[in-house]
């Protein structure tokens, strides 16, 4: 079923309850992610927002007695659908975690490439040009284009997060979910990540989990407050920071409990 | 310093000399086997000794190249079935091994790890030998490979789950599917460790005479088919060890010194696989 | 803003990636039940093929001392002494070693001296058993013979354990080469279960105005005990089934003596020495029971090692890898 040419991307969650066993640790929630937005999720420790992210691209079922009810819907399309390919979905939603995690063996070009060349063999020419345009989108190229062959691990911290979104962005995803991705990162590190959603903004529709309110303050433009498993608020982000309508969400931004 | 002070740590003192004393023991155990192989078998490492096949008893002269040769064929058989297959069987318990058939398979390796070798040797005569009508070198090698397959899956079960859990999701994240996961991300990160637990494996086997008794048997000529009965060179230390010939005794040493220089190549290459590979867990 | 266009079409809903990991994860299980088929065949080889002697001797096989080629009368009982004998002595020799080392590993030795020597007692468990075997013979035999025995005898020789004449192959050579051969067995698991001891521990104890000593036997120590005894109990299983080196220093005869100057005999230096000239079906048998009860014997005490060392060392393949 093919998207219309000049389709707006809708990601939207409906009723979206995730469970481990028959605990529930998201409850009924429904979130609409407008096209080339970012959309923070906030709350404390433990309260869902991780589990609802890894939801979005289906990660969340290879925990141990994962599983969810409710639909999330990709262009209309429910993406738990019997006769969608996991494997395809994930090629079109990529994920940052929290831990640079780059493949120890590889070097720092085939880190990148790692996500093209399961979909089959492509001619060097497009690998090359796909793999600088993923580092140039990361803001990593400069620092490391004379140096592709070498091992990713040779990179600091903050550049091998930035070289994860470099391999997250090289498959040309539509959506982008970053879980805390400068919790282990230094400022000036965390600053990089920062300016990068700025700009990715403009080309794909960005999901960021954060516990920095600050950060999510600085980088979004719509925030939703997660509160032991339910979406207690979501709003343009200037007006829940200033004018929070629930008192939860107040307290919390207050730093009053988290 | 009170007079109880001053005791316990004389006592501390004293017994810290002990355990490095008793260490220094242990080591020198070593020390003195291997500085009595090569002692004992250096000077008959000639190039007659690597190229010439055994003589007459009682005759002085001639080589153990049978041997040498034989223990090549043998082990290199076992390692090509057992290696595949005890790797496997460790990718397995790693990826799969959560569930009921993987605490079997866990419990079987352990039992198997733990019998004695002349259990398997024993086995094999049973079920290769005595079919087969004759010694051979195949039931050698199928002993050999019932040894290895048990240690190589622990082993690489160990090794596969070190690498963190956090790879595998960066890699499922990326659209790879689960086998590819496993194969290409997670195993190669690993690759280090599984290829030290083959070298491992291999040395281990390539010393074992006891399941070798009644499956390869031994031989005194030069053979290179594996449906023959063949020598190995621990067969050979265990026949001229045990004989009434001084040319024999000196030769076991000799040979007794080629094993343990194989043996110890393997061992050394296996840490230096370890240490070689970036990022490769330790 | 319409996506960027990409080569392929954006929505292929394939299922062929699945059987990608149908395929992988059937390869992988049919490779991984070749382990519990094979232990099946090797136990039931072992009942099937000593069945003929179990149904004929019954169970005073274990405790029968006769071992008669023509008659065709077998007991067990020398055999079983012997591989308990030579075990436990190797092990009250061996203990103290491989502990020794281990503590001095983790605790005292300085750290540029931790990896060779480790590295050095690892290589001891590389050394093949022929080897040591050939070296029991013409180096260990002549030094008990000159160095030991005749100490022992002056002090202990009114005992009964030192009684007779030492020709050289002896319990006390067999049991002596069994010790040497099971310390880096024993120091290997012993030096992983205090590693496993929280640091915690021995802060808490030193804290308290401890020695060095002291934190280490008092508080370290006895936290791993059940480790150290798994340990200890793992050694003796390796014990229990070593072949080459035990028949050749041991003497090979069987026979039941208090006095380990005398040869004796093991399970598996009967099987090794005896297998090929088992000329009646009853005597090949008679050693196929021989070689199921050491299979027993054995997988009962590496069973109860184990239990004991996962109780420190949580779980982890510690004991089961090669070396």
């Amino acid at each position: 079923m093919a998207p219309p040419a000049d389709a707006r991307l809708q990601l939207e969650t409906v009723r979206l309850t995730a469970l481990y066993g028959r605990r529930a640790v998201v409850k009924d929630v429904s979130i609409l992610f407008p096209t080339h937005t970012v959309t923070a999720l906030i709350g404390p420790s433990g309260c869902g927002k991780t589990t609802f992210l890894r939801c979005l691209n289906r990660m969340h079922e290879l925990s141990e007695g994962g599983w969810i009810t409710g639909k999330v819907l990709l262009h209309g399309e429910d993406i738990y659908d019997h006769a969608i390919d996991v494997v395809q979905l994930r090629r079109r939603i990529g994920m940052v975690f929290q831990r640079p995690t780059p493949f120890p063996t590889m070097s720092i070009y085939d880190n990148v490439a790692a996500g093209l060349r399961v979909n089959g063999g492509r001619p060097r020419a497009e690998l090359d040009a796909a793999v600088e345009g993923a580092l140039r989108r990361a803001a990593l190229w400069d620092e490391v284009k004379d140096r592709l062959r070498h091992s990713a691990l040779a990179l600091s911290g903050g550049q091998q997060q930035r070289l994860c979104v470099a391999r997250a962005l090289a498959p040309e995803p539509e959506v982008l979910l970053l879980d805390e991705p400068t919790a282990s990162l230094d400022p000036a590190g965390t600053q990089h990540i920062e300016e990068l959603c700025h700009e990715l903004k403009t080309r794909y529709t960005i999901v960021i989990v954060t516990h920095n309110l600050q950060q999510a303050a600085r980088v979004s433009d719509y925030t939703g407050f997660f509160y032991l498993g339910d979406l207690v608020e979501l709003g343009r982000t200037e007006q829940l920071f200033t004018k929070p309508t629930k008192e939860q969400t107040e307290a919390y931004i207050t730093g009053r409990f988290g | 310093m009170s007079a109880r002070r001053l005791r316990r740590r004389i006592v501390s003192g004293t017994m810290t000399t002990l355990v490095g004393v008793l260490s220094f023991v242990a080591v020198l155990a070593l020390v003195l086997i291997l500085g009595h192989l090569v002692a004992k078998g250096a000077s008959s490492l000639d190039w007659a000794f690597f190229t010439k096949n055994p003589v007459p008893a009682g005759e002085s002269g001639g080589g153990v190249a049978n041997a040498i040769v034989g223990t090549g064929i043998i082990v290199g058989l076992a390692g090509l079935i057992g290696l595949p297959i005890g790797i496997g069987t460790g990718l397995y318990l790693a990826e799969y091994g959560s569930g009921r058939l993987g605490w079997i398979v866990r419990f079987v390796a352990d039992v198997l790890n733990g019998t004695p070798s002349i259990v398997v040797g024993i086995f094999a005569w049973t079920w290769l030998v005595k079919p087969m009508g004759h010694f051979s070198a195949f039931a050698g090698s199928m002993a050999l490979a019932a040894l290895m397959v048990p240690m190589l899956a622990r082993t690489t079960e160990e090794m596969v789950r070190l690498v963190p859990h956090s790879l595998r999701e960066a890699a499922l994240a990326l659209g790879y599917a689960r086998w590819r996961t496993s194969l290409r991300v997670v195993a190669r990160t690993a690759l280090a460790g599984i290829v030290t637990g083959s070298l491992v494996g291999i040395a281990r086997v390539a010393g074992e005479t006891a399941p070798l008794l009644f499956t390869a048997l031994g031989n005194l000529n030069f053979s290179t088919s594996v449906l023959e009965p063949m020598q190995t060179l621990s067969l050979q230390i265990y026949v001229y060890a045990t004989g009434p010939f001084d040319e024999w005794h000196r030769m076991a040493w000799a040979a007794a010194l080629v094993l343990m220089g194989l043996v110890l190549i393997l061992a050394i290459a296996a840490r230096w696989a370890l240490r070689s590979r970036y990022g490769a867990a330790r | 803003m319409a996506p960027t266009a990409a080569p392929e079409p954006r929505w292929p809903i394939l299922r062929g990636v699945n059987a990608g990991d149908r395929l992988y994860r059937g390869a992988l299980t049919a490779l991984a039940l070749t382990l519990p088929l094979l232990l099946l065949a090797v136990v039931g080889e072992l009942a099937v093929s000593a069945w003929p002697a179990i149904r004929r001797f019954g169970l005073p096989f274990l405790w029968t001392s006769v071992w008669d080629l023509v008659a065709g009368v077998f007991g067990a009982a020398p055999m079983i002494f012997g591989t308990l004998a030579s075990s436990l002595l190797a092990l009250v020799i061996a203990v103290p070693l491989a502990l020794g080392v281990a503590i001095y590993l983790t605790e005292f030795a300085p750290k540029w001296l931790r990896q060779p020597v480790s590295f050095l007692v690892e290589l001891l468990a590389a050394i093949p058993s022929v080897v040591y075997g050939l070296w029991g013979i013409f180096v260990l035999i002549p030094f008990l013979r000159t160095y030991v025995v005749p100490p022992l005898r002056a002090t202990l020789g009114w005992t009964p354990f030192l009684s007779g004449v030492f020709y050289g192959n002896s319990l006390l050579a067999g049991s002596v080469i069994l010790a040497i051969m099971i310390v880096p067995y024993i120091a290997a698991v012993s030096r992983e279960v205090l590693l496993a001891v929280p640091v915690s521990q021995r802060e808490a104890a030193l804290g308290m105005g401890a020695t060095r000593w002291e934190a280490v036997w008092t508080a370290v120590v006895p936290y791993g005990r059940a480790g150290l005894i798994g340990a200890g109990i793992l050694g003796l299983g390796r014990a229990l089934g070593e072949t080459m080196a035990v028949t050749m220093l041991i003497g090979n005869r069987h026979d039941i003596g208090l006095s380990v100057l005398q040869p004796a005999y093991t399970m598996a230096a009967a099987i090794a020495n005896e297998f090929s000239e088992a000329t009646t079906d009853l005597y090949l048998s008679a050693l196929f029971e021989v070689g199921l009860i050491l299979f027993v014997i054995t997988v009962a005490v590496n069973a109860l090692a184990r239990l004991m060392i996962w109780r420190v060392a949580r779980g982890t393949a510690v004991g089961s890898r090669a070396l």
